[in-house]
């Protein structure tokens, strides 16, 4: 499946910025830096246009349903389940009797915020992580890079399952407690992958001479990671970030597929699919609408990696 | 030396070669003609942009033809015609008959390959020699090329070979095929000082004992002085000059030249200021009109701007291509 | 080598004794009653609590249950479920099963993804680059149960073309479908991988001097180009193999087969912690191992990797 891991290992070997290197003039002009190089070059290709558009289409349907839909998405009216699509609710009914249409475009906000958080916090632990342990390297990049494996080691929908299913009766029914769980073991198992690439970005600006030379000017360590070293490694994990939050949205459907991921009261459209599965002879529809979403959203945010990803390459110029 | 009495064994003659890219087409190569003869050094001597690398690609077929298109022109090698050649041909005289060595030897050689397994495949390709015999000759080639240890060091890959001996072994490699003529592209760039020159060394007695015509390409007018029969110099596509070494040293006949030598620091030159060519070489995609120096020469008058001054021969064996060549020449 | 090869399998201990304790502790030690549900509707006796219990060491604390654990898993002990079945016998049950899935898809994604790569690496541009790009996007867009129920509804029950469930006999015929199914994903990679990977080293260096060499085209691509560009996608079909093993849990689910995947999902929804704890560990151990196996793998193929 889409998950963080396979994501990386794929993406590895496609080496990324030369930690450091400005990009070189395209004529004799004035010098641009790699980040406005890069952003001329993403202004020019379809597919960031197209994958632009699609993703702020649906930041404005996740942060202002109300545009969308006046109708309550929990609210079911039983006399009305499995109806077929009509002008009062163009995706029809589910078998609870709610409005399919008002499900997904509430099912927006709750999956993109679940990719989002969790990969905002992948990144922050693997992150800050990977930066200590390449930055300082020896027993303190040994020691976390086991830490890391022990959780790398672990497949992650598996592992994801069997946190999930721990701690399952423990959070109950409480909609962000629901969410809450399932944004961390996502991130948990995810960690180790930002955490290696950040690491190995590291470990190749600690020794460039620009840091070198600030180091002996007499910079601390905190002011040499956080000024010099982060901007530089900074490219690999936007990239890698980027997809990756594809990557957990569709993660997120395949663990409320599954039935121990998000579940009712929360509404997304993983939950949405998993509970089409009873009514699919019937009602085709109920899985087709949220599932035409899903692979929409994820779809976006794996075009938008790669358009950045090839911004960002020097070698493509 | 002088110029050689031979029939040239390879010709360039009046080369235009374009480029074109996403900023507009670049003229990189504009009436380029030179030759080397057997048992002669032709040094191409030039900043980053002048054309000489291009040429050299183009003489060997490896240039990308997209973006790159040869206008005019004809290449010559033992007075046969190279351009109009079918591709299969041009592919039998590389290696066999004119052969290039590179800046750059770690990327140049495959790393995954043994500096034996990579002598020896143009042999069991195209020579028919069995595995053994292939590497028995790669071990007699690494040999000769200076390299100690010779029947261990067959077997190993690139990235275990120091710079200077990398380099050797590219040589050795360029020479399997016995060519008459070897191109090296800025062979010693990447080394050091004290390398260089015996990288240098090693092109030149190669060259005496095989009478190969050798082609250096460099920037660097040090390290062509002791090993260079005749220098081309090259500016922005052009030949702006083309001279026996020793006379060119001693009289350089275009302003470029001129500038060239004088920017050489000098160990008697204590405490002067260093002497740079003021300006930037011109953006091929939008040349200079008339002589494309006139914007960094010394000498330019308004002339300069409107006439872009062919090459004409000058006394002596050489050539300039400025327009005040004839006042330049001192008897 | 060999050196390096048992100071990794040292490294691997401590990895792969921090991962299954995690599993472990995940399992057992968080609250909750380990026997709610065995027993039909009404709560257990308390006799056979107190025997599962000691049978469990459950009173023990979490370490020293870990390490009865472990220590049985050394001599071969799984364990056995509440139920009294053998772990160790339902996972060799079902563990060949899904061998065979996982090398299928293995099969199908290496040769599709490698052609689809190395023709639009060499050619560049071009409909089929533009195809074979878009598709591959779709492919990893779509998330696998979608692939999956899409196969299954379509090719099996609409049209009938496949079987949509697969028998317990599970016969490789009847496999091909999970297996692309299970591969779609990874064969986008290895498609992109391998196409980014010859676009890149066609421009390179030693491929200019095999040209300049004159060796033929068929000699420059075959011998140099190919040898060279494999080696990043080598290393990713070796980890795929692992991570195929792991994740089949979907297509497994999907399509009915009896394999880990569907034995430790059972597993969890019963709360058979004891068969949970055994797959996993399993599959923990089948990944580390198969990661040692490409990283020595990546040192044969390229030189320049010194194994110290």
């Amino acid at each position: 499946m889409t998950d963080p891991q396979a994501v990386a290992t794929a993406n590895a070997a496609t080496p990324l910025v030369d930690a450091g290197a400005p990009g070189a003039p395209t004529t004799l002009d004035k010098p641009r830096s790699l980040a406005s190089d890069a952003w001329h070059d993403l202004r020019r290709r379809p597919l960031f246009i197209v994958s632009a558009v699609l993703i702020t289409a649906l930041l404005v349907i996740a942060a202002f349903p109300q545009l969308f839909t006046s109708v309550d998405p929990s609210v079911g009216d039983l006399s009305k389940a499995r109806d077929a699509p009509s002008p009062d609710a163009i995706f029809g009914y589910d078998a609870l009797g709610r409005d399919v249409f008002a499900r997904a475009i509430y099912g927006a906000r709750v999956s993109i915020v679940v990719g989002v958080l969790a990969t905002a916090l992948t990144i922050l632990i693997g992150g800050s992580l990977g930066l200590v342990a390449g930055f300082y390297g020896g027993r303190a990049d040994s020691v976390l890079s086991r830490f890391a494996d022990i959780f790398f080691g672990l497949p992650f929908v598996l592992g994801a399952i069997v946190i999930l299913s721990t701690f399952r009766d423990v959070v109950g029914g409480d909609p962000v407690g629901i969410t809450s769980i399932v944004i961390v073991s996502m991130a948990a198992l995810g960690w180790p992958v930002t955490m290696r690439i950040m690491r190995s970005a590291a470990i190749a600006a600690r020794n460039q001479d620009y840091v070198r030379a600030a180091r002996g000017l007499g910079a601390s360590p905190m002011r040499l990671i956080v000024r010099h070293m982060l901007p530089n490694c900074a490219a690999p994990v936007l990239v890698y970030a980027t997809i990756a939050l594809g990557a957990y949205i569709g993660a997120e459907a395949t663990l409320s597929y599954l039935g121990i991921g998000l579940r009712d009261p929360v509404v997304s459209w993983g939950v949405m699919i998993s509970e089409a599965q009873t009514s699919l002879r019937v009602a085709p529809t109920l899985l087709v609408f949220p599932g035409a979403f899903l692979v929409v959203t994820v779809l976006a945010f794996v075009m938008l990696g790669d358009a950045v990803r090839d911004a960002f390459d020097p070698k493509g110029r | 030396m002088g110029l050689s009495t031979n029939e040239p064994l390879l010709e360039v003659d009046d080369l235009y070669v374009e480029f074109h890219t996403r900023d507009g087409v670049a003229t990189v190569l504009n009436g380029v003609s030179y030759s080397v003869g057997a048992g002669e050094t032709l040094a191409v001597l030039g900043e980053s942009g002048s054309g000489k690398s291009v040429t050299a690609n183009t003489v060997m077929g490896i240039l990308p033809m997209p973006p790159g298109r040869i206008t005019k022109g004809a290449i010559r090698y033992r007075g046969e015609e190279l351009l109009t050649a079918a591709d299969e041909r041009r592919r039998e005289l590389r290696g066999e008959n004119i052969a290039m060595i590179f800046q750059d030897a770690l990327s140049a050689l495959n790393p995954v390959y043994t500096i034996g397994f990579q002598i020896g495949e143009q042999l069991r390709t195209r020579r028919g020699m069995s595995k053994k015999d292939a590497e028995k000759r790669a071990v007699e080639l690494l040999d000769q090329v200076g390299i100690p240890g010779a029947k261990q060091r067959v077997r190993s890959h690139p990235h275990e070979f120091s710079g200077g001996m990398r380099q050797r072994a590219m040589i050795a490699m360029s020479l399997a095929l016995d060519p008459d003529v070897l191109i090296a592209d800025e062979p010693t760039t990447a080394l050091d000082v004290t390398v260089q020159a015996q990288i240098m060394d090693l092109l030149k007695d190669i060259q005496v004992e095989r009478n190969m015509g050798l082609i250096l390409i460099t920037h660097d007018l040090g390290v062509v002085a002791e090993v260079a029969d005749r220098i081309a110099v090259m500016y922005a596509g052009r030949i702006v000059e083309n001279a026996d070494v020793h006379a060119l040293y001693a009289n350089p006949c275009h302003p470029y030249t001129r500038a060239l030598l004088e920017s050489i620091p000098r160990l008697d030159s204590k405490g002067t200021q260093l002497r740079a060519i003021k300006g930037l070489p011109p953006n091929l995609t939008n040349i200079p009109s008339g002589c494309p120096f006139h914007p960094r020469c010394p000498m330019a008058v308004d002339r300069c701007r409107a006439v872009d001054p062919p090459l004409e021969a000058l006394p002596g064996g050489r050539s300039s291509a400025c327009l005040f060549a004839e006042e330049l020449v001192r008897p | 080598m060999g050196r390096y090869v048992l100071r990794r399998l040292l490294q691997l201990v401590p990895v792969f004794l921090g991962t299954t304790f995690l599993i472990y502790v995940l399992v057992w030690a968080i609250p909750g009653d380990p026997f709610a549900g065995k027993c039909g509707d009404r709560p257990c006796p308390d006799a056979y609590i107190a025997e599962m219990r000691d049978k469990f060491n459950l009173d023990d604390n979490i370490f020293s249950q870990y390490l009865q654990y472990l220590g049985n898993l050394l001599t071969g002990d799984f364990g056995e479920t509440f139920s009294g079945l053998q772990v160790g016998e339902l996972i060799a049950d079902a563990y060949p099963t899904t061998i065979r899935l996982a090398l299928l898809a293995l099969l199908i994604e290496a040769v599709i993804g490698l052609a689809a790569g190395i023709y639009t690496g060499l050619r560049g541009g071009g409909f089929l680059d533009n195809l074979v790009l878009v598709s591959t996007l779709f492919l990893i867009a779509v998330p696998v149960f979608v692939t999956g129920f899409l196969v299954q509804t379509f090719l099996g029950l609409r049209w009938g073309i496949i079987s949509p469930t697969v028998s317990s006999a599970a016969p490789w015929s009847q496999l091909v479908a999970p297996a692309f199914v299970l591969a779609s994903l990874s064969m986008a990679y290895v498609a992109r991988l391998t196409r980014t990977s010859i676009a890149e080293n066609r421009r390179a260096d030693y491929v200019r001097t095999a040209v300049a060499k004159g060796l033929s085209p068929r000699r420059v691509l075959g011998v140099h180009l190919l040898r060279n560009s494999a080696i990043p996608v080598v290393t990713f079909l070796g980890t795929d193999l692992g991570a195929l093993m792991g994740g089949a849990i979907v297509t497994e689910g999907i399509f009915n087969i009896r394999g880990v995947g569907g034995l430790v999902f059972g597993a969890i929804v019963t709360k058979e912690g004891v068969t949970v704890t055994g797959v996993v560990v399993l599959l923990v151990i089948v990944y580390l191992l198969m990661n040692l196996l490409v990283d020595v793998l990546y040192a044969v193929l390229d030189p320049r990797i010194r194994l110290d």
